[in-house]
């Protein structure tokens, strides 16, 4: 790391660690050079050739990509040549691109259409036969759309890569290469978990969630139905960025007010639910370590991950905790005990999720998460959408006082919040196992070893006289490693935190889009974590258990975690679904 | 086998047989046997039937008795495919060309028992004009201008019997390798010779060599080219069905010059002859000793396997090649980092093909400055070509470099049949361009077929006479790139479909004189701005062809006509008033009913509106419609 | 499209065999697939799922190598598969007109079969015949030095 190259790029001397490419030397040099495919971390494969750069000596352009510096090496990156050669292979490219750019999702936030912009296009001189393809949007969760993909295979490397989930690859060849799914198969019928990591990987509008606003804002037009919003820890975190906010700042009383304005009856912070996964979980892990029951448990949060598992480690699904995800759990208990208390019909609820997730849409669907024949949530939007709502509301967003969240629920412990990161349920149970194990209130309770954006993450924590070992995974390569060392008697835990995307929620499927350029420049997973852990340092109750809400909510109605309602209200069950 | 001793005492008892099949003066003539009948076994001559003449033969041989005068032989590729299925009959040498299973009785019983050649089935120009008497096969037109390295052991030993091949000094250059000389000797010797690959780019051997010998690693590859996929050319196919053993040793020293145990033969599966001689020869070369542990006793071990490719061009790219075997879509990587440095599952790998290997053996025997007395300059050697298309002689041939293409279509070749006039010439397939006729005493090297604009390519030579429309022959090489573009990179996904869309509305009549500067200006960003050889190279079969043909081009476009009278779309269908007889017959058959006229009287075609099908044309029984 | 799939038991048990032989075998993907369009005559899903288990990678990839190399075919070929080359020498040489006439005598395109299952048509790269150019292969048979008015005849050596 230390070695150095000395090189020239555009005439300028410059030194750069001798492992970087072109690109990554000449972006810390101030030298912009437009890309398509690369995505750091994820795709370095010189395709796209939008970073085509001429070097001195080199036959042929090169893609700056993928070209490891050198010691002397002479690179020009702003020349006629370069610069003709560019605007030709993007022309190609809108050449065969569904350019409905108006009504595209990704309208203004589209890679291809920026780089169409900073490049100078103006004509598509290469008229031809375009590549048409039908839409997929059978999945409740993501929509892929061939006819406006580049074929940059960022979500390919995304999903086969970086998550091992592998259901969509290149298919064909030549002009007809495409990304799709064996056999053409809708996503819905393959083993697709449904993170949404494509979607953010993907540079242009050809993934996109499924849009489920206009349910919303029906529901929010109907005067007969209490229409109640709950958001998720990791949503504040970045819903900012959508109104210009820098990345890393949390806007929970602005998303308070705005979701106020939208109409909605009442808005309540799925940290509660976090709170109360927490008593359920940390609970059963007590329990289960007590009384020999199935170890190591692992978490169930994550609606990608709970799918992953029930596709490729159907061995494990005794492993998982029982626990439904917090929104669900939360949706339950307002269809019950808070309809109870305040004498609302539950047929009346109408639940919003908001979520970092597209997950959360097939999950609100999974047949288990209902009571007495109510689903518990009714409709889950993405932090994208409700970002799309405001401003289509408009309210303006920047302008909004701080407000507080909806009584009885508006307490919500900063256990609670970590749960955007990863290493945040873990971290938020073991403040309550702790203390459960030792008899005692703990002290100490940050737990720094889970934090952070290592791909897995081990610790050995000890609990009133137990030592427990737990294990954090985030990303689904990661937890497949974990798993297969488990399956292989290499590793051995107590309790694991997995997590399907890559830094837990903050980086979900559902979160605002961030380029691939500021991807470059900052770690999206760290910059909104900051956000999650300063909100629970600055919270005055930080253990779930000690929220006064769980207090209430246990003593009121559900005697004890654990207890015959909570298991029927709370808990849930999962499917071996086969590979295929 | 584990001595050099025990490889000459093989050679020595192998040696009169397999010299009786020399074709120069000082053969020995010692053989035990009194004739060999050599019947070739190549691609070409199978398909015509050679190997039911080898089952009749036999059948013959057997009746009569002849087993122990008379040996059988199926070898490899004699070269002269246009007269397939070719047999030689040794120790006379006598020719026989389109052999069919009837004649195999008269050459039995009047050459084989009766000693008297049969003068009517021998290839005309292998007899002495007026005279019965036979010319050696180095006499022949076909044959003289000819040197044989790469192709030395084709057509001439059976490719299934290793003991054939070392008879001709095969495995003496392993022998000599791995006894007298230090890996390092060994490079330094392929430098010297001036080897450069035989596959397309020609990039000196020894300095790919020295490379990879360079990069550490426990573990190195030498991977072995036979993906040959240019359309038209077959000759590393012809030196794997003909000459299997050589490419086989060459690999084994490569491993040795490198410091690899392991080699990869990637071969087209549409190859299955020669797929089954290689299997044949890699088993008879372990059975020998000559791959496996500690090969001639040495503590060298080298072994290698097939894998066979499954239909795609691209893979001859040296990553995409690379990324198939790892068992991937073919599609290439970004270079750097270089095979010899991260190349086959990311480590040290070589990257030769057949024809650049099989001349390695002869360099180690015969030294380095025997292999570069030949050739140029800059090309050093002989190159092996697969002549076709309008050419007398279709079939392989192997050319010192620098030989002028006049001298392979001309004297090599027979030249263009039918009276007809050459037009150009295609080196190098989709990658490379065409040589017109005025640029016909070009010398053929890497360096002067750049310089035209053409390039070497792997050596598929394609002939082509006045009635090839130099347009529909662009467009012919872009449909295969378009084809075979692994689709990876936006400029070659992209880029040669919308050359070949602009080639296609200049050929259907539609095309306008701002389309050739686009077409150039597209051209150009393609090859400049693709990620592998493949799309670096597709354009080039339309920029030589507008270089040298732009006339053509500007006929479709202003002219509205194909002077070749090949594009379909813009011929026009004309009834000759003369010779039609008014029968309404063509009317009938027009599936747009553009054809009117009176019963009895001359019809005619509205040509604006003509779909160019051409059914009237071959419907009309006077031959009065005619295609212009 | 919709052909329903076929596989007897005896061809499940050698493609298993040929999965095990592989397994663990660096790069068996294809070696694998062709091995198993040996078997079945083609790669159906049904073929491509047992590889992409057995040897532990994704669906979606055998799926990708399958469509990327023209030797594989998700559909069974005819009876005869036809072949006509398109290499260069059969090209200039007219095979362009052989293929067409082809498609006319069996009314099917490139890649199809004829409904009664007899005869299949593909365009081939060169398959090295060069001397005999043009040419077309049906099944093993290859036909050589044609001319377009010889096709009907031949084809009809084979209904």
């Amino acid at each position: 790391m230390s070695d150095k190259v000395n090189m020239k790029i555009n005439g300028i001397e410059i030194s750069v660690p001798a492992d970087y490419t072109i690109l990554e030397a000449a972006r810390e040099n101030g030298i912009d050079i437009p890309t398509l495919c690369y995505l750091k971390d994820v795709s370095k494969t010189g395709a796209c050739r939008m970073c085509i750069v001429e070097i001195k000596g080199a036959r042929a352009l090169q893609a700056s990509c993928v070209y490891p510096v050198s010691e002397g090496l002479e690179v020009y990156t702003n020349t006629k040549k370069v610069r003709d050669q560019r605007r030709v292979t993007l022309e190609l490219l809108l050449s065969d691109h569904d350019r409905k750019c108006l009504s595209c999702p990704r309208n203004r936030k589209c890679e291809l259409q920026t780089l169409a912009d900073e490049l100078g296009v103006t004509d598509i001189p290469f008229e031809g036969e375009m590549n048409e393809y039908d839409i997929d949007d059978v999945s409740p969760s993501i929509v892929r759309d061939n006819n406006k993909c580049v074929l940059c295979r960022r979500c390919v490397n995304m999903c086969k890569n970086v998550q091992t989930v592998s259901v969509i690859d290149t298919m064909e060849r030549g002009f007809k290469t495409k990304v799709g799914s064996a056999f053409d198969m809708n996503l819905a019928d393959t083993a697709c978990v449904n993170c949404g990591q494509c979607i953010i990987s993907c540079p242009t509008g050809a993934l996109r969630e499924k849009d489920n606003t206009k349910e919303v804002w029906d529901a929010l037009a109907d005067e007969n139905k209490v229409v109640i919003v709950q958001t998720a820890p990791a949503v504040r975190a970045a819903l900012g960025e959508e109104f210009g906010y820098p990345m890393g700042t949390a806007v929970t009383g602005k998303m308070a007010a705005a979701l106020r304005r939208l109409g909605f009856d009442k808005v309540f912070d799925t940290d509660t639910g976090a709170d109360l996964t927490i008593m359920e979980e940390a609970n059963e892990l007590v329990e289960r370590i007590q009384n020999g029951g199935k170890l190591p448990m692992i978490t169930s949060c994550s609606p990608g991950w709970v799918k992953f598992c029930e596709h490729n480690f159907p061995d494990f699904l005794d492993n998982l905790s029982s626990c439904k995800s917090p929104h669900e759990m939360f949706g339950a208990i307002i269809k019950s005990y808070y309809a109870e208390k305040h004498g609302i019909d539950p047929k009346n609820i109408f639940n919003v999720s908001v979520m970092p997730c597209v997950a959360k849409k097939f999950e609100a669907g999974r047949p288990e998460m209902e009571s007495e024949g109510l689903r518990d949530v009714d409709a889950v939007i993405s932090t994208r959408e409700l970002a799309n709502m405001i401003r289509e509301a408009g309210i303006m967003f920047n302008k909004l006082p701080d407000e507080e969240f909806d009584q009885p629920f508006e307490r919500a412990s900063g256990a609670g919040v970590i749960f955007g990161a990863t290493g945040g349920v873990m971290e938020a149970a073991l403040r309550t196992a702790a203390d459960t194990l030792g008899g005692k209130s703990v002290e100490e309770i940050e737990y720094h070893g889970v934090r952070g954006v290592d791909g897995i993450k081990e610790a050995t924590v000890n609990m009133g006289g137990t030592d427990v070992k737990v294990a954090v995974a985030h990303g689904l390569g990661n937890a497949r490693k974990l798993l297969e060392s488990i399956r292989d008697g290499k590793a051995d835990y107590h309790f694991i935190e997995i997590m399907a995307c890559p830094g837990g929620c903050v980086n979900g499927g559902g979160q605002p889009i961030v380029n691939a350029k500021d991807k470059m420049d900052k770690d999206v997973r760290v910059e909104r974590a900051k956000a999650i852990y300063s909100e629970d340092k600055a919270s005055k109750i930080r253990k779930s258990h000690e929220n006064p809400d769980m207090i209430m909510l246990y003593n009121d109605y559900l005697e004890k975690p654990g207890s015959h309602k909570a298991h029927k209200l709370l808990h849930t069950t999962y499917t071996d679904r086969g590979l295929f | 086998m584990n001595s050099l001793e025990e490889l000459k005492s093989i050679r020595d008892k192998m040696f009169d047989t397999v010299d009786m099949r020399n074709d120069d003066s000082e053969k020995t003539n010692n053989s035990e046997y009194k004739y060999q009948v050599l019947v070739c076994g190549g691609t070409g001559c199978t398909s015509s039937g050679s190997m039911t003449l080898i089952e009749e033969f036999e059948k013959q041989i057997d009746a009569n008795g002849l087993h122990d005068d008379v040996k059988l032989v199926k070898t490899g590729c004699f070269g002269l495919c246009a007269l397939g299925p070719v047999v030689i009959v040794y120790p006379e040498g006598a020719f026989y060309s389109m052999v069919k299973a009837e004649d195999v009785h008269e050459i039995v019983e009047q050459h084989l028992k009766g000693g008297k050649v049969v003068t009517r089935l021998l290839y005309e120009e292998s007899v002495h004009a007026g005279t019965d008497e036979i010319k050696s096969l180095n006499e022949i037109d076909f044959y003289k201008k000819q040197h044989r390295v790469a192709l030395r052991n084709c057509g001439v030993i059976n490719p299934e019997n290793i003991e054939e091949y070392i008879a001709r000094d095969g495995y003496a250059a392993l022998g000599k390798v791995l006894g007298e000389m230090m890996p390092q000797q060994v490079i330094d010797t392929i430098s010297a010779s001036g080897l450069r690959g035989r596959g397309g780019a020609g990039f000196p051997t020894g300095t790919k060599w020295q490379f990879a010998a360079n990069s550490k690693g426990d573990i190195k590859y030498v991977c072995c080219n036979a993906d040959e996929g240019d359309p038209g050319a077959f000759m590393d196919r012809s030196i794997l069905e003909g000459d299997p053993h050589a490419v086989l040793e060459a690999m084994t020293i490569a491993g040795y010059a490198i410091g690899a145990c392991q080699g990869y033969i990637y071969i087209r599966a549409e190859y299955p002859i020669a797929v089954e001689r290689l299997k044949i020869a890699i088993k008879q070369a372990r059975e020998y000793g000559m791959l496996g542990k500690n090969i001639f006793n040495s503590d060298f071990d080298f072994d290698i396997d097939i894998r066979l490719g499954a239909g795609a061009f691209v893979c001859g790219e040296e990553t995409a090649l690379m990324t198939s075997i790892e068992g991937h879509r073919g599609e290439p990587r970004p270079r750097p980092p270089f095979p010899a440095v991260k190349g086959l599952f990311g480590v040290p790998t070589i990257l030769n093909n057949v024809e650049t290997y099989a001349n390695v053996p002869r360099i180690i025997l015969n030294g380095a400055e025997w292999f570069a007395s030949t050739g140029t300059e800059k090309s050093k050697g002989t190159k092996v070509f697969a002549l076709g298309g309008k050419i007398h002689n279709t079939g392989l041939v192997e050319v010192p470099m620098g030989t002028t293409m006049r001298e392979i279509i001309e004297d090599i070749g027979g030249g263009i049949p039918n009276g007809k006039k050459f037009k150009a010439a295609q080196t190098g397939g989709p990658s490379g361009g065409c040589i017109p006729a005025e640029l016909i005493d070009t010398p053929i090297d890497y360096d002067s077929l750049t310089a035209i604009g053409s390039m070497m390519g792997s050596g598929g030579l394609i002939v082509m006479d006045e009635d090839n429309c130099m347009v529909d022959i662009a467009k012919f090489f872009l449909e295969f790139t378009v084809d075979e573009s692994c689709g990876k990179c936006t400029p070659c996904r992209i880029g040669t479909k919308r050359l070949l869309e602009i080639l296609t509305k200049i050929t259907d009549g539609n095309g306008t004189m701002e389309d050739l500067d686009r077409l150039e200006e597209l051209a150009n960003a393609i090859k400049a701005g693709s990620l592998c050889g493949l799309g670096q190279t597709a354009p080039n079969p339309v920029l030589s062809t507008l270089k040298y043909f732009r006339h053509e081009y500007e006929a479709h476009i202003k002219d509205k006509t194909c002077p070749a009278h090949v594009c379909k779309g813009l011929a026009k269908f004309t009834i000759d008033p003369e010779k039609c007889r008014g029968c309404s017959l063509c009317a009938k058959q027009c599936p747009v009913g553009v054809i009117s006229g009176q019963v009895k009287s001359p019809f005619t075609i509205d040509t604006d509106k003509c779909i160019k099908c051409g059914a009237c044309m071959e419907k009309c029984p006077f031959k009065a419609i005619s295609k212009q | 499209m919709a052909i329903p799939f076929k596989g007897t038991k005896e061809q499940e048990e050698q493609l298993k065999a040929v999965i095990a032989a592989h397994k663990g075998e660096k790069g068996a993907t294809i070696p694998v697939l062709h091995e198993a369009q040996d078997i079945y005559g083609y790669l159906p899903i049904e073929v491509q799922k047992m590889i992409a288990e057995g040897l532990g990678v994704s669906l979606a990839e055998v799926y990708g190598i399958v469509t990327f190399y023209t030797q594989f075919s998700l559909n069974p070929k005819g009876e005869h598969p036809i072949g006509v080359c398109l290499g260069t020498a059969c090209y200039v040489k007219g095979s362009g007109d052989i293929l067409e006439k082809l498609k006319s005598i069996l009314k099917i395109d490139v890649g199809e079969c004829t409904d009664d299952g007899k005869f299949s048509l593909d365009a081939t790269r060169c398959i090295g015949a060069c001397g005999l150019a043009p040419v077309m292969t049906i099944g093993d048979d290859v036909h050589g030095r044609l001319t377009v008015d010889q096709v009907d005849g031949i084809v009809k050596q084979y209904s």
